[in-house]
Formats: C-alpha cells, structure tokens, sequence
C-alpha cells in the first residue's frame, strides 16, 4: 500500500503515539470511568490503521504484520477465556471474582475486572487490524 | 426530549440521502451523519460508554470506507435506472410492508414502560450491588464483566469468528484464478 503526502505524514508522526496512550488508558481505567476494553481496543486499532494508511506498507511486511495481529488477537481471546476458568478452578463458578476487591475508586480494584479489560482490549484491538490488513492486502492478491 | 426526536428526524434524512445519491463519497459522508448522530444521542441519554465506541468504531468504519471509495470509484451507477416497472411493483410492496411495520411498532411501543423507569427488578439490583459486590466504579463495567461475563464472551467470540471469517474468505492460498 502507498503511503499519503508529506503533511499526512508529519501530523501522524505526532499524533499516533498519543492515540495509542490514550487507547491504553481507556482500558486500563475501564472499570472507573466510561470505555473499558472494547472502547479502548477500537481506539488502539484506530492508531495503527492510522499509522499504516500513512506511511504504507510493503507486502511483505503486511503479511507478517496480519499474522503477529493474529497471533495476539488469539491471545487476547485465549487470556480472557483463561480468566474465565480460572474462576472456575478456584472458586468453582465460570467467570467467578476470585480476586480481592480493594477500595473502590482506586486503579487496582474490582477483581477480575482490569484483567478482562485488558483481555479484551487486546483481542478487539489485535482483531480489528487484522480485519483491516486482510482487506488492505485483498489487492496484491488480486495482481498476482 | 425534544433533541432527541430533531437527532432521529437528522438520521432519517441522512439515511435517505445516504442511499439516494450518486456520489459515493457523498454517501459515506451522510452514512457517518447516521453513525455521529446516534452518537450524540447515546450522550443525550447518559451512556457515555457507548457514545465512546459508536464514535471510535463510527470513525473506524468510516475510514474503511473512503479507502474503499478512493480505491475503485465515486460514482454510483445503480441509481438512476431503477424505474422499470417490477422496481415499482416492489417499491409499492415495500411502503405496504413498511405502514404495517410502522404500525406494529407504535402500537407496541405504548406498552413500553416510561423512560428511565424499568419495570424489570433485575435492572435495579444490578445498580444497587454493582459497588458493593464488584468493586468497579463504572457500573456498566460491572455488568458487562461480572454480572453478565458470559454475555460479553459470547461478543468476543462472535468478533473472533468474524476475524477468522475474514482472513479465511481473503487468504492467497487456495484462491482460484
């Protein structure tokens, strides 16, 4: 893919790192204030798109790219199901509460909760780019 | 209330517009109207969370889009031939279809409990223990990953097949020529 002019490259350059934090935030703070993983994950996926429309990308490296963005999207479905049994194990219920709760109000709170966000920050935004890599890439395929 | 129903009344003439002009970019512009003015009502009624992700993926999709239009082209070539008669015979169908369903609609949409007052107990208990029980703050959190976990699974996995869908229908091997 070809990548956009010199001022679309500049503006992203400076805008791209601060889309990405602020992806981050909204899921690691998705039990406190509004957002939480999917939110968040969409807004880091938005920050990649972002980047690769840009700057482009050679084929080759796009074809790694989806597979890396594949393999953590697996990850990301992996640990939340992971969270889920673990539940189970120790408490005995499906997607149980095991961990302690803390105050509320405060970053390390609500349990399992930050971890599903996390989880689920991951796979959506890991899974989003892939879509948009497989699209991206559907026109080399149609050249060869 | 009220802008609410000037939001709804944007919607409904941005989708109109949306399916009706010849220019493709033009569409995409007033499909994202459509996507922004949910939005903006999601805000109006206080749910911030999902005003969040129907802007993020509002943009998102948007973006696809106009890379898709960029890419092949601007011009929508279906419109303006539509006017043989089977069109017409199935546009008479679809206003027919469309009163009864209007209809359908309001009439149970009175049965409707008033807004922000649930009839449902569970509703409330949600609210009511989501602190206590939880320990998150935002409750909509709270329901999503503790109370109703096996809800939001069955969403992941549903993007997860989608994932797989896609990279399946557009993968290089095994494509016929």
């Amino acid at each position: 893919m070809r990548g956009m002019s010199l001022v679309v490259k500049v503006v992203t350059n400076i805008v791209v790192g601060f889309i990405f934090i602020y992806g981050v935030y909204i899921i690691l703070h998705g039990h406190l204030t509004p957002g939480g993983g999917f939110a968040g994950g969409v807004i880091i996926a938005g920050a990649l798109v972002l980047r690769i429309l840009a700057f482009g990308v050679e084929p080759v490296s796009e074809k790694r790219a989806e597979e890396r963005a594949s393999a953590f999207e697996s990850l990301g479905a992996l640990l939340f199901i992971g969270i889920a049994f673990a539940g189970l194990i120790i408490g005995g219920a499906f997607f149980l509460n095991f961990l302690p709760q803390g105050t509320p109000l405060r970053l390390l709170s609500g349990g399992i909760i930050p971890l599903c966000n996390i989880a689920i920050g991951i796979k959506v935004g890991a899974g989003l780019f892939t879509i948009f890599l497989a699209l991206a890439a559907i026109k080399y395929v149609m050249e060869d | 209330m009220i802008e609410l129903y000037l939001f709804l009344f944007i919607m409904l003439i941005a989708a109109v517009i949306a399916t009706e002009i010849k220019d493709l970019l033009a569409a995409v512009i007033s499909l994202g109207a459509v996507g922004f003015s949910v939005a903006i009502m999601f805000i109006l009624v206080q749910a911030p969370d999902l005003a969040i992700v129907q802007i993020v993926v509002e943009i998102l999709t948007i973006v696809i889009f106009v890379a898709v239009v960029f890419r092949t082209t601007h011009i929508d070539e279906t419109i303006g031939k539509r006017f043989a008669s089977t069109h017409i015979l199935s546009m008479v169908l679809f206003s027919l279809f469309a009163f009864l369903f209007l209809a359908a609609v309001v009439q149970s949409l009175r049965e409707l409990p008033r807004f922000g007052y649930a009839t449902m107990r569970v509703a409330s208990e949600y609210i009511r223990l989501g602190l206590s029980e939880c320990g998150g703050a935002n409750i909509v959190a709270d329901v999503i990953l503790d109370f109703r976990a096996l809800d939001t699974l069955g969403e992941a996995t549903v993007l997860f097949t989608s994932v797989i869908g896609v990279l399946a229908l557009m993968r290089k091997i095994g494509r016929k020529r």
